[in-house]
């Protein structure tokens, strides 16, 4: 299935009902790592462990989610790469980011099916998502290191603490983006669709490129500071 | 897994000070490995007070029960033969050194699962464990191990439970030779340096005591008889708790934390400056038209 298809009078599929499976089985596994990691790498937060069911078990399960939350990441890259390379658009997007951090759309040059951020964020967890089976089996399998590799086992304390708080960041920008700043997106992920106008405004070559009108007209849909105090 | 409550200094992955009120003296096992004949009684005495299960070894080629410690297995002797002009044998008992500043605790993110007692005795408390290996990894002198059935992580206890009634280790009480004693710290330190005088005046010019101040002292002493190459001994030269667990602790774990709550803030004060990305009412007016 490709999204894109016009499904009622003024909606327009987002995500199909795979890419939605994938998402959530990845977004509800990195959750579950998140609650549990920062358990283990802070006596700050060991109380989110009992959520769990305690550090036992969290330190069981962990692991076993950490796969099945790569695994989605890999299906996710299977389904989106091409989606999600980066391009000369986006070299003049990024230039533009405090203008979409400012809600100055109208200085942001348009985006694709996906923004320069969250193709940013893609290759973060994707990349992110690598390290951290690469040192989290170190880690899991600590035991069998033996003596002499010691190093590795530091290393991969060091690569899995600093990897995984560089993916919380780009988690808590993702979570506020997707359900507070940008209105619709939590529908997209969910239900799949948005409408015409939330796919003009956010990603106009996408829907340009979805309803074959090459036009791409350069009136941005969205509020301005500048509209709000006028 | 014994010891009072008020008799804990430390506790791993707690913010919050560790209960011990009552003073207690420093307790510390000496080993001199120059009197040591490598009889092995300490071992068995280990094995037979903790009631641990026999296991099964394999040939290596030395005068040394297995290749390494395993989780039912505290207390071996290690067996080296040092060239050194003519050729000596070296037999050292390897076990937790209980260290002053120990590195399994330093590791561990479960609250209570290491502690070291008022006396220095670092013990795992194997019912909070959860078997995360990390000690594995604090540890400076590849003491913890794993027990692939139990999946929770076992050491010498420095004889915790014989030591809280006022007995001396097992093992110390099996030697017979007196290479093993046991009290408190000052005492073992004075007479391993006594010790350390008589070889030196029978011409061991190296001559010394083991108590490396990297993890600030251990209480369990070492003399040896070529003290500058604690390396042949099996022992590390400078050993320290390592980098990699130190930056987590002391640096990562801080910043981190700030990080997270500092991005959160972040999030919170964009919200209430930008709020949301609206689409122009014009726009959403155009398209209800379109739908009706």
């Amino acid at each position: 299935m490709k999204s894109g298809r016009v499904k009622l009078p003024g909606q327009i599929e987002r995500y199909t009902f795979s890419e939605r499976v994938v998402h959530w089985i990845a977004g509800g596994g990195y959750v579950y790592l998140l609650l549990s990691g920062l358990a283990f790498f802070s006596s700050h937060f060991y109380w989110l462990a009992s959520l769990l069911g305690g550090g036992l078990a969290a330190r069981v399960w962990h692991p076993w989610v950490g796969l099945l939350f790569v695994i989605a990441v890999v299906w996710m890259h299977h389904i989106w790469r091409r989606d999600m390379r980066l391009t000369e658009a986006d070299r003049a997007w990024s230039k533009a980011l405090w203008h979409y951090i400012r809600n100055e759309d109208s200085n942001v040059p348009p985006a694709g099916r996906f923004n320069t951020g969250q193709k940013q964020f893609f290759w973060l967890m994707y990349f992110g998502g690598i390290l951290l089976l690469v040192s989290g089996l170190i880690l899991w399998f600590t035991e069998y290191v033996p003596w002499n590799w010691r190093a590795v086992r530091s290393f991969a304390v060091l690569v899995h603490v600093v990897v995984a708080l560089l993916t919380v960041g780009g988690f808590i920008v993702h979570i506020y983006m997707g359900t507070l700043v940008v209105r619709g997106g939590w529908g997209a992920i969910t239900q799949g669709t948005v409408s015409e106008t939330w796919a003009r405004a956010h990603h106009r070559l996408w829907w340009n490129e979805i309803t074959g009108d090459a036009t791409a007209k350069n009136d941005s849909l969205l509020l301005e500071p500048t509209d709000r105090t006028s | 897994m014994a010891g009072g409550t008020l008799e804990l200094r430390r506790i791993s992955a707690s913010k919050s000070p560790a209960p011990g009120i009552r003073q207690m003296p420093t307790v510390t096992k000496y080993i001199d490995t120059t009197t040591c004949i490598g009889c092995k009684a300490c071992e068995v005495a280990c094995q037979e007070w903790n009631d641990l299960p026999a296991e099964t070894t394999v040939q290596i080629g030395t005068y040394q029960t297995l290749p390494d410690m395993t989780a039912n297995f505290w207390n071996l002797i290690r067996f080296a033969e040092y060239e050194n002009g003519g050729l000596h044998w070296l037999m050292r008992k390897d076990q937790c050194m209980h260290c002053e500043d120990p590195g399994c605790l330093k590791a561990c993110p479960a609250p209570s699962a290491i502690v070291q007692y008022m006396n220095g005795i670092v013990d795992f408390q194997q019912d909070h464990c959860i078997g995360c290996g990390y000690c594995i990894t604090g540890c400076p002198f590849n003491i913890p191990k794993f027990h692939n059935k139990t999946k929770k992580v076992y050491k010498c206890t420095l004889c915790v439970d014989r030591v809280a009634v006022g007995l001396e280790p097992a093992c110390i009480k099996a030697c017979p030779t007196g290479c093993l004693q046991f009290g408190t710290k000052s005492q073992m330190v004075q007479l391993a340096h006594h010790r350390v005088e008589q070889l030196k005046n029978q011409g061991y010019s190296q001559a010394t005591v083991y108590d490396p101040p990297g993890v600030g002292g251990t209480n369990v002493i070492t003399v040896l008889a070529y003290g500058d190459r604690p390396d042949a001994y099996g022992l590390p030269r400078n050993p320290t708790i390592p980098l990699a667990v130190r930056l987590w602790k002391d640096v990562l774990q801080w910043l981190g934390n700030l990080s997270i709550v500092g991005g959160l803030i972040i999030a919170a004060l964009h919200y209430l400056r930008f709020g949301p990305k609206a689409v122009k009412e014009e726009a959403q007016a155009a398209e209800s038209g379109d739908e009706i």
